[in-house]
């Protein structure tokens, strides 16, 4: 057989093969700009809130009423001392803003990591063993859906004491119903699979099947859901905090910068637009990285 | 469909019972009542006065089905911080939020609906774009921010609406965008990809042969078959906008029950804290029973399966 006849045959079986699956996985990604740009960002923020110390030019707690309310550098009045000006209290707010990415970032990641857990165990045991169990878990769904977020975790925050860790903790014990259903679903869809009725017949014992068959197999929409939650706990911690009953002061949560602000808001905007667009960026590039991950994870849902 | 409806009613009864549960113990597993209720620097006679005079001495048990047996007949008890009735005070403001959450749901839909519409028509065109990048963006806006720029933009750069308080209609204007625009998204999308089924469908293509005209096809055949999802949606969608009014009263000064629950809970107020939790808690379970009957009514699928 001839050289140029073995290469052919290679790209005729190639073109038979088609690329890996893993192959096409990252051709999905790299077409994908939402979810690049989503990443991107999302990479920036967290080296930003790693590297805050050697970032920030002043300290974020320093406060200075000598400098006042300076604007930032591209108003008139600006100076590079202060790129992004100073507060009411003269402390520096590109600081604060800069030690603000830790306290969103924590956030995000700590309630995911409570909630999702929570959520995951109540919606794969649902959807596993369905029956009495599946109807418990619905209406425990039902009532979590029936309370106001907000309300409750401001009450509960109000009467223990608020802290950073306490809103964590109510974040996380309140905002796990969106894991238990679509992993409920998800759960539904898998269980009776060639491979999860082949591992009962290989006799399995059931928490195998559930870590080693289920869990695996569920586990890109955990994934979505974790990234959608992760941006709407922060977004809830910033509104809890700009309320006066989440982080409290002198602490630099986005939020409550915002909150701080907003007597003086009028006359110095930036004070509001500063924290407000980076908890708004924040929140955008983690809602474009989940999107994304759940059009190249799930292909056949893009419509 | 009868059966179904009480199937769905007596679940519900038995959420709003769990939910009174949850309101009774929020407060009383996350304080100490009696203390409380005595305010700082109170002593420990009186602290205990308080205790026995209220019952607060007797198990959980019992002063959770005295406060249910109360509140089923609207009785919440005296507010601690404004010192008058919990219903009367209730009653006097829920008004204001139930016309900013109606409000706040029309300016949804009138922004979604016809944008998630002319999407579904024109897949993959700018506009279809243009609305899902609504969509992301709307859903990643901190509400309470939105809600200052609004008030930074409309009341005092161009001074066209008023920013505080809720005399006139005038007034509702922007809380409504505000606290509105967070449900457009999901609606948007639902509108869209319903518009998409539907247009694929059989009676439409049958409709289109019978040489009906474009707009008679698109409106009184498609739409009105892809709106039934909406309206179910829009439902519980009016529950969410409720509980967050709380942010979006505050920010505007509208006297409304959001405003209550943040005075409410900034004072240790916790008779009316629970009232407000419970009142949002059943307006929430009752809007998603009537949408989920109202679902089953207009598709047999659901009920039968």
């Amino acid at each position: 057989m001839s050289n140029h006849a073995a290469a052919l045959e290679a790209t005729f079986e190639e073109s038979l093969a088609g690329p890996s699956p893993g192959e096409l996985l990252r051709r999905r990604v790299r077409a994908h700009l939402g979810l690049l740009l989503g990443a991107g960002v999302l990479v920036l923020v967290l080296l930003m809130a790693l590297a805050a110390p050697w970032l920030a030019p002043h300290d974020p707690f320093a406060q200075d009423l000598a400098r006042r309310l300076i604007p930032p550098v591209w108003h008139e009045a600006g100076t590079w001392s202060h790129p992004l000006g100073t507060d009411m209290l003269g402390r520096d707010y590109l600081s604060r803003a800069i030690y603000g990415s830790r306290i969103s970032l924590l956030i995000g990641f700590a309630v995911v990591l409570i909630s999702g857990v929570i959520g995951s165990v109540l919606g794969i045991v649902a959807g596993y063993f369905g029956g009495r169990t599946d109807l418990f878990v619905t209406y425990l769904i039902t009532v979590r859906l029936s309370l106001p977020v907000i309300l409750v975790a401001l009450t509960t925050v109000a009467l223990v004491g608020s802290s950073l860790w306490m809103v964590i903790l109510v974040l996380g014990l309140l905002k796990w119903e969106r894991y238990a259903v679509v992993l409920r679903s998800a759960t539904q869809q898998v269980r009776n699979l060639d491979y999860v009725t082949a591992a009962r017949a290989i006799g399995c014992p059931t928490w195998r099947i559930i870590a080693g068959e289920v869990l695996p197999n569920v586990s890109s929409h955990l994934i979505v859901v974790a990234t959608l939650e992760m941006g709407s706990a922060i977004l809830l911690e910033a509104a809890l905090s700009f309320l006066g009953l989440g982080v409290q002061p002198p602490l630099p949560s986005w939020g409550l910068m915002i909150s701080e602000a907003k007597g003086y808001m009028f006359f110095s905007p930036w004070l509001i637009t500063i924290p407000g667009l980076a908890l708004f960026s924040l929140v955008l590039a983690i809602n474009l990285l989940g999107d994304g991950v759940r059009d190249v994870t799930a292909p056949e849902g893009r419509s | 469909m009868l059966q179904y409806a009480l199937k769905r009613a007596v679940l519900a009864l038995l959420v709003a019972l769990t939910v009174s549960l949850v309101c009774f113990l929020l407060v009383n597993l996350s304080t100490d009542v009696a203390t409380a209720m005595a305010g700082e620097g109170a002593t420990a006679e009186t602290i205990d006065a308080i205790r026995t005079q209220y019952g607060f001495d007797r198990p959980l048990a019992v002063q959770y089905f005295e406060w249910l047996g109360r509140a089923t007949l609207g009785n919440f008890g005296d507010s601690l911080y404004f010192r008058t009735p919990v219903a009367a005070l209730v009653l006097q403001r829920m008004p204001t939020t139930m016309i900013l959450g109606a409000s706040a749901l029309g300016f949804a839909l009138a922004l979604s609906i016809p944008l998630g519409v002319i999407a579904a028509l024109k897949p993959n065109s700018w506009i279809d774009r243009l609305t899902l990048t609504i969509a992301v963006v709307g859903q990643a806006m901190p509400s309470f921010w939105f809600a200052l720029l609004l008030m930074y933009l409309f009341g005092v750069t161009l001074q066209l609406l008023p920013i505080s308080g809720g005399d006139t209609w005038l007034h509702f204007i922007l809380p409504a965008i505000a606290l509105g625009y967070y449900a457009a998204p999901a609606i948007m999308r639902l509108t869209r990809s319903g518009m998409l089924e539907v247009l694929e469908s059989d009676y439409i293509r049958t409709a289109r042969a019978k040489g009906l005209r474009n707009t008679s096809v698109l409106f009184k055949h498609a739409l009105r078959n892809a709106v039934a999802p909406v309206v179910a949606l829009a439902a519980v969608q009016l529950g969410f906008l409720l509980g967050g009014s709380v942010v979006i009263e505050t920010i505007f000064a509208l006297n409304g029950l959001g405003y209550l629950a943040w005075e409410a809970i900034s004072h240790n107020d916790f008779p009316v804290v629970q009232a407000v939790v419970l009142l949002i808690s059943l307006v929430y379970i009752v809007l998603t029973l009537l949408a989920d009957i109202a679902n089953a009514w207009l598709d047999p699928r659901i009920r039968i399966g």
